[in-house]
C-alpha cells in the first residue's frame, strides 16, 4: 500500500509525520511512499534526504491525497490557506487516514469522514495501557513539551538556573514547581533538575509520589487524606471543593517561594482547571515566569494568553501551545516513530497491507471511523494500571504459605539417635581394625564437609576437576596388586593403573588450566 | 621400618588432599591448592611404587605413561564448554578402576576367615556395586552431555518398578555371594551384581532431564568418591578411605547446592522425568498477559548501555553454546573504560555443572572481581540501569515468585526486573528447560533484542561508542 505524507499547513507547525529514517524501516514493512516536496523542511529533513531514503517526492498535494492509500499527518486536516481545499473532502472510500484528530472536538470533521467511507485512525485516541506505550504519541508529544517548558521559561528568567559560589557573589539556585506530574510534568522536572535547579512538583494523584522522588524532586503533600485524584486511563479527576481548596492554599504559599512555575494540569474533555489565581501571580517575585501548558483549554492560570508571552505583575506569563513543534525535528521523529510501531500493528504479515483489527484492543481504541461507520468512543478500556499490583501481592503469600511448617525442636534427635544405635551395633560385631578404619571415614566426612562449603561458588568446577584428580587415588589399590603372580589379576591391576594415569594427568592439569584463567 | 614410612606418608598426603581443597576457598590461593594436591598425589605415588611393589614394573610403567599422555591431551584440548563432559568421563573412569581394583582383589589371595573374611567380602561387593553404578551412569551423563543422545528424560512404563526389581536382586546377590565366598566360590554372583549395577547406572541417568544435569554431574563426582572410600576399606588403606570421604562428601554438597539452587529435591532429581518439556502445567504463568513484548534493536541497546551508570550482566548456557563471551567481554570492557560499572550476576545453575558459568567468563578474561552471585547481587537490581540477560531464561523467571502453581515456584531467580531497564537476548520466544512462559518479557521495562547471541552482541558492540 502507499502511504502519502502531506505538508502541515497549520500556522506556526513545523513537524512532519515521518523522518528518512522511520522511512526506511516502513518500506521493510512493505509500504511504499511520498511525501509532498518540503514537507519536512522546517523539521531540518530536506526532499534530498527522503528521495536517499526511497520516498517518491510530489509536487501536487492534491495528487498526493488522491493517490495515497493511507494519509498520514500531524494536525487534524483543515482549510488549505493558498490552494484553498480541505483534505478530507479529497478522501474517497477505501483510503485511510492517521493523524491527531480529536475526534470529541471535532465531530463535523468525523462526519465528513464518514460519510465518504474513509477509515481514520487518530493518534490521540490509542488506549494509554502498557502494550501501546510505543504508539503514544500523546505521551511523546508530552515529553516534549515538557522539556521545552523549562527552555521557554529559562529563555524569559533573568537568572541561572543552578546554584554557584563564584568570587563575585553567591548565586542561589532557582526554585521550580511543577504542577501535575503526568509525562509533561516528570519530563519538565527532568529537565529543571538537570539545569541545577531546586524543583517541588504537586499532584493529585499520590501514586506519582515515587516516580517524582525518583527524578530527585520533592514532593509536596497535601494534608487532606481519603481522597485519591486517579482517573480512568493514567488521568487525574475533578476533585472535591474541599480538596481544592487546600491545594489552592498551598499554591498560594509556593507561588510567594518559587521562581518558576510550570503548570500541566489537563482533564480530558473539560476546561483546564485554575490553578494559579491573579492573587497569587502578584504575589510572585518580580522576573518570575509561568509556564502554561494547559494554555490550549483555557489555563491554569487566568492571565495566560494562548500563543502569547505576556508580562502581568512583573510575571511572564508563556502560554505556547505548540511546544512540540519548537523542537521540530526532535518531534517529528518520535511522532513518525509513534506512527511506525502503529502500522506495524497494523500490518501484522509485513506484506505492506494493513488490516483494522478491531479485536485488537489498542487498533480498536484509536479507530475513529472505520469504513464509513463512526466507532468514536471505543468500549472503555478493560483495565488500568493500578490494580495489577495486588495479583503479586496474592501470589506472594501464597508462595509463603507453601513453605514448611516448623519441626517439633528436639525432631533433630531422631537421626541422631538412629546413627548411634547403628554405629553401636556394628561395633557389637565388627573387629577392631574395621572400626578403625570406619573411625578415620567418618573424620574425614566431616573434615570434607567443612572445607567443601568454604569453597568459593566461582570455583567450582575446578572443584569437581580436583576432586576428580585426587579420587583417582584409587590408583594405590591397583599398585598393591599389581605385584601379583596371577595374570588375571596383574591384567586388572594393570588396567586400573592405565586409567587413573589418564585421570590423575588429566583432572590435576584441566585444573591448572582452568584457575589459570581466573585473574582480576 | 618400611611400613612406618609408607603409613606416614600416606598421612602427608591426606594433609596435602585436605589442603589441596581448602586452597579452593579463594582465587588467589586456588592455584597452589591444585599444586598440593598434585603434591600429595606424587607422594603417594613414589611411596607406594618404591615401597609395595615388589615386581612387574615393566607392565606398570608403560601403563602409567600411557595414560597419563591421554591426560595430559585430553586437558589441553578440551573445550571450556565442554568441561562437563570431561568431568563426567574422568568419573565414568574412576567408577571403572574401582570396579577393576575390586575384582582384582576378589580373585587374589585371601587369608582371611570368619567375620573378617565377611566383612572384607561386603566391602569388595559394595566397591564394585558403587564402582559399576559411577561408570555407565557417567558415560550416560557424558552421551547426553555431549548430545550424542537425546536430553530428553526417559520414561519407561513402570521404571520405578525396574528400579526396585535391580535393587532387590542386588541385595539377593550380595547375599548368595558372601555365603558362597566363604566356601571360595560365589564369583558368579559378582558377574551378575556387576551386571545389574552397570544397567542401573545407564537407567538412573537417561531417566533424568537435561535440567537436571548440573545435579547428575555432581552426584556422579560424589559417587567415584564413595566408591573410591570402599576401596580403601576393603584394602584396609586409609588413605583411599580419607580421600573417598572427602570427595565423596564434595560432590554430595555439590549436589545439594544445585538441588536448592532449583528447588528440587534430590531424590525427585534422582527419581527423574523433569525437564523434557513434559510440565503440565506450561504456561499456566500469566497467560493472559502474554503476547506483548517491546522488541528492540542492536543499536538501541548500544545507546541504553552508554547511558547507563550501572549495568549488570546476566549469562545463561545459551550464550556459551553461541559462544558469544568473548564479545560480552569486549563490550563490558569498552562500557568500563566509558566509566560504567559492569558487574555479571551468575546463579548457580547458570551453567551445566557447577561453578561453569565463572569458568566461561574466566576463560573469556572476565576479571573474577565484576563476577557475583546471584545472592551478593539480588539487593542491587533497584540500583541497575540495565540488565542484560544472554542466553538465559528460568534462572530470571519471575513466575518462580509470583505464581504459586508455576513448576519453578520457589525457585530462587535473579531478579532484574527490580532493576529500570532490562533487555533479554534471545533467539524467540520458546521456553526454557523447564517448559515454563516467562513472564519477565512482557514486562514494561522489558526490552526483547531477538536473534542468534553472539549476531547480537557482535551487532551491539558495533554501535557501542559510535
Amino acid at each position: 500500500m502507499r502511504i502519502g505524507i502531506p505538508k502541515e499547513i497549520d500556522e506556526g507547525e513545523k513537524r512532519v509525520a515521518l523522518t528518512p529514517e522511520v522511512a526506511i524501516q516502513l518500506q521493510e514493512l512493505g509500504f511504499s511512499l511520498a511525501i509532498e516536496t518540503g514537507a519536512g523542511l522546517q523539521a531540518s529533513f530536506d526532499d534530498g534526504q527522503y528521495r536517499e531514503a526511497g520516498v517518491e517526492i510530489i509536487e501536487d498535494p492534491k495528487e498526493l491525497w488522491h493517490s495515497s492509500d493511507i494519509i498520514m499527518k500531524v494536525r487534524p486536516p483543515s482549510q488549505h490557506p493558498e490552494l484553498g481545499f480541505y483534505g478530507v473532502e479529497l478522501l474517497s472510500k477505501g483510503q485511510t487516514l492517521i493523524s491527531f484528530l480529536y475526534p470529541a472536538q471535532n465531530p463535523e470533521m468525523l462526519q465528513e469522514l464518514s460519510n465518504r467511507g474513509v477509515t481514520a485512525l487518530a493518534m490521540d485516541s490509542v488506549p494509554r495501557i502498557s502494550r501501546a506505550q510505543k504508539m503514544d504519541a500523546l505521551s511523546s508529544m508530552a515529553n516534549i513539551a515538557g522539556y521545552r517548558a523549562v527552555v521557554e521559561a529559562s529563555q524569559h528568567f533573568g537568572r541561572f538556573f543552578t546554584g554557584q559560589i563564584t568570587a563575585a557573589g553567591k548565586i542561589p539556585p532557582a526554585k521550580v514547581l511543577v504542577i501535575g506530574a503526568g509525562v509533561a510534568g516528570l519530563a519538565a522536572i527532568g529537565a529543571a533538575k538537570s539545569m541545577g535547579a531546586v524543583v517541588r512538583a504537586f499532584d493529585t494523584r499520590p501514586e506519582v509520589k515515587e516516580q517524582v522522588e525518583s527524578m530527585d524532586a520533592e514532593f509536596l503533600m497535601l494534608d487532606f487524606d481519603g481522597e485519591d485524584g486517579s482517573g480512568q486511563g493514567g488521568y487525574a479527576k475533578t476533585m472535591s471543593p474541599e480538596f481544592i481548596e487546600a491545594e489552592m492554599a498551598l499554591f498560594a504559599e509556593q507561588a510567594k517561594d518559587v521562581d518558576i512555575i510550570i503548570t500541566t494540569a489537563l482533564i480530558p474533555g473539560k476546561p483546564a482547571p485554575e490553578l494559579i489565581t491573579e492573587g497569587m501571580v502578584a504575589s510572585m517575585k518580580p522576573g518570575s515566569v509561568i509556564v502554561d501548558l494547559a494554555a490550549e483549554t483555557g489555563g491554569n492560570c487566568k492571565l495566560t494568553e494562548a500563543d502569547q508571552v505576556v508580562v502581568r505583575h512583573g510575571v511572564t506569563l508563556i502560554g505556547y501551545t505548540n511546544l512540540p513543534s519548537r523542537l521540530a525535528s526532535q518531534a517529528s521523529q518520535l511522532y513518525a516513530t509513534n506512527l511506525r510501531h502503529l502500522l506495524s500493528d497494523l500490518c501484522p504479515e509485513k506484506n505492506g497491507e494493513i488490516v483494522v483489527n478491531m479485536e485488537d484492543e489498542v487498533i480498536r481504541g484509536a479507530t475513529v471511523v472505520k469504513e464509513g461507520e463512526v466507532t468514536w468512543p471505543p468500549p472503555a478500556p478493560r483495565l488500568s494500571a493500578a490494580p495489577k499490583t495486588d495479583v503479586g501481592d496474592k501470589a506472594r503469600v501464597a508462595v509463603k504459605k507453601a513453605e514448611p511448617k516448623p519441626k517439633h525442636p528436639l525432631a533433630f534427635l531422631v537421626p541422631v539417635a538412629l546413627a548411634g544405635l547403628g554405629l553401636l551395633g556394628l561395633g557389637s560385631v565388627a573387629p577392631p581394625e574395621f572400626m578403625g578404619h570406619l573411625t578415620v571415614f567418618v573424620l574425614s566426612c566431616f573434615v570434607g564437609y567443612m572445607v567443601i562449603w568454604g569453597v568459593s561458588h566461582s570455583l567450582h568446577t575446578p572443584l569437581m576437576s580436583v576432586t576428580n584428580a585426587i579420587s583417582s587415588i584409587i590408583v594405590i589399590g591397583a599398585l598393591m596388586q599389581i605385584s601379583s603372580e596371577q595374570p588375571l589379576v596383574l591384567i586388572l591391576a594393570v588396567l586400573a593403573v592405565f586409567i587413573t594415569s589418564i585421570n590423575i594427568v588429566g583432572g590435576f592439569a584441566v585444573t591448572q588450566r582452568m584457575l589459570r584463567m581466573f585473574r582480576k | 621400618m618400611i611400613t612406618g614410612v609408607i603409613t606416614a606418608s600416606y598421612i602427608g598426603a591426606s594433609a596435602l588432599f585436605i589442603l589441596a581443597l581448602g586452597g579452593l576457598s579463594h582465587q588467589e590461593s586456588a592455584r597452589r591448592g591444585n599444586l598440593y594436591g598434585m603434591l600429595g598425589m606424587g607422594l603417594a605415588l613414589v611411596v607406594t611404587i618404591f615401597g609395595i611393589v615388589t615386581n612387574n614394573y615393566l607392565f606398570l610403567l608403560p601403563g602409567m605413561i600411557a595414560g597419563g599422555a591421554i591426560g595430559w591431551y585430553l586437558a589441553k584440548k578440551v573445550e571450556m564448554t565442554q568441561m562437563p563432559e570431561l568431568v563426567a568421563i574422568l568419573h565414568s573412569l574412576v567408577g571403572l578402576a574401582a570396579v577393576f581394583v575390586g575384582y582384582a582383589n576378589a580373585l587374589g589371595h585371601s587369608d582371611l576367615g570368619g567375620v573378617e573374611k565377611t566383612i572384607h567380602d561386603i566391602e569388595t561387593y559394595v566397591g564394585i556395586l558403587i564402582g559399576a553404578v559411577t561408570f555407565t551412569g557417567s558415560v550416560a551423563a557424558y552421551l547426553k552431555l555431549s548430545a550424542r543422545i537425546s536430553g530428553k528424560p526417559l520414561q519407561l512404563p513402570g521404571r520405578h518398578l525396574f528400579n526396585a526389581g535391580l535393587g532387590v536382586a542386588a541385595v539377593v546377590f550380595g547375599v548368595l555371594f558372601v555365603e558362597q565366598s566363604a566356601a571360595g566360590g560365589g564369583l558368579l554372583w559378582l558377574v551378575l551384581m556387576t551386571v545389574v549395577a552397570l544397567v542401573f547406572g545407564v537407567h538412573m541417568v537417561v531417566a533424568i532431564g537435561g535440567a537436571d544435569m548440573p545435579v547428575v554431574v555432581s552426584m556422579l563426582n560424589s559417587y567415584s568418591g564413595w566408591a573410591a572410600a570402599a576401596m580403601g576399606f576393603m584394602l584396609g588403606n586409609d588413605l583411599l578411605i580419607v580421600v573417598g570421604a572427602l570427595v565423596g562428601s564434595s560432590g554430595a554438597i555439590l549436589s545439594y547446592i544445585m538441588c536448592k539452587a532449583m528447588n528440587r529435591r534430590f531424590v525427585s532429581v534422582i527419581l527423574g522425568g523433569f525437564g523434557g518439556g513434559s510440565s503440565k502445567s506450561a504456561g499456566a504463568g500469566q497467560a493472559g498477559e502474554a503476547g506483548n513484548v517491546n522488541p528492540i534493536e542492536a543499536e538501541g541497546v548500544a545507546h541504553l548501555l552508554e547511558s547507563a551508570k550501572e549495568v549488570m550482566i546476566l549469562p545463561g548456557y545459551g550464550m556459551a553454546v553461541a559462544q558469544a563471551q568473548h564479545t560480552v567481554f569486549e563490550i563490558s570492557n569498552k562500557l568500563r573504560e566509558m566509566g560504567v560499572n559492569v558487574r555479571f550476576g551468575i546463579h548457580p545453575v547458570a551453567g551445566r555443572m557447577p561453578g561453569h558459568m565463572n569458568v566461561l567468563l574466566a576463560e573469556a578474561k572476565v576479571p573474577y572481581d565484576i563476577v557475583y552471585e546471584m545472592d551478593e547481587i539480588n539487593k542491587d537490581f533497584p540500583n541497575v540501569d540495565v540488565s542484560v540477560v544472554i542466553g538465559a531464561n528460568d534462572i530470571v523467571n519471575p513466575a518462580a515468585q509470583e505464581v504459586p502453581d508455576s513448576p519453578i515456584a520457589g525457585m530462587p531467580v535473579l531478579e532484574p526486573w527490580n532493576g529500570k531497564t532490562t533487555i533479554v537476548l534471545k533467539r524467540g520466544m520458546a521456553t526454557g528447560y523447564a517448559g515454563v512462559d516467562n513472564p519477565l518479557f512482557y514486562k514494561d521495562n522489558t526490552r526483547m533484542l531477538f536473534g542468534d547471541a553472539k549476531e547480537s552482541v557482535d551487532a551491539v558492540l558495533k554501535f557501542l561508542g559510535r
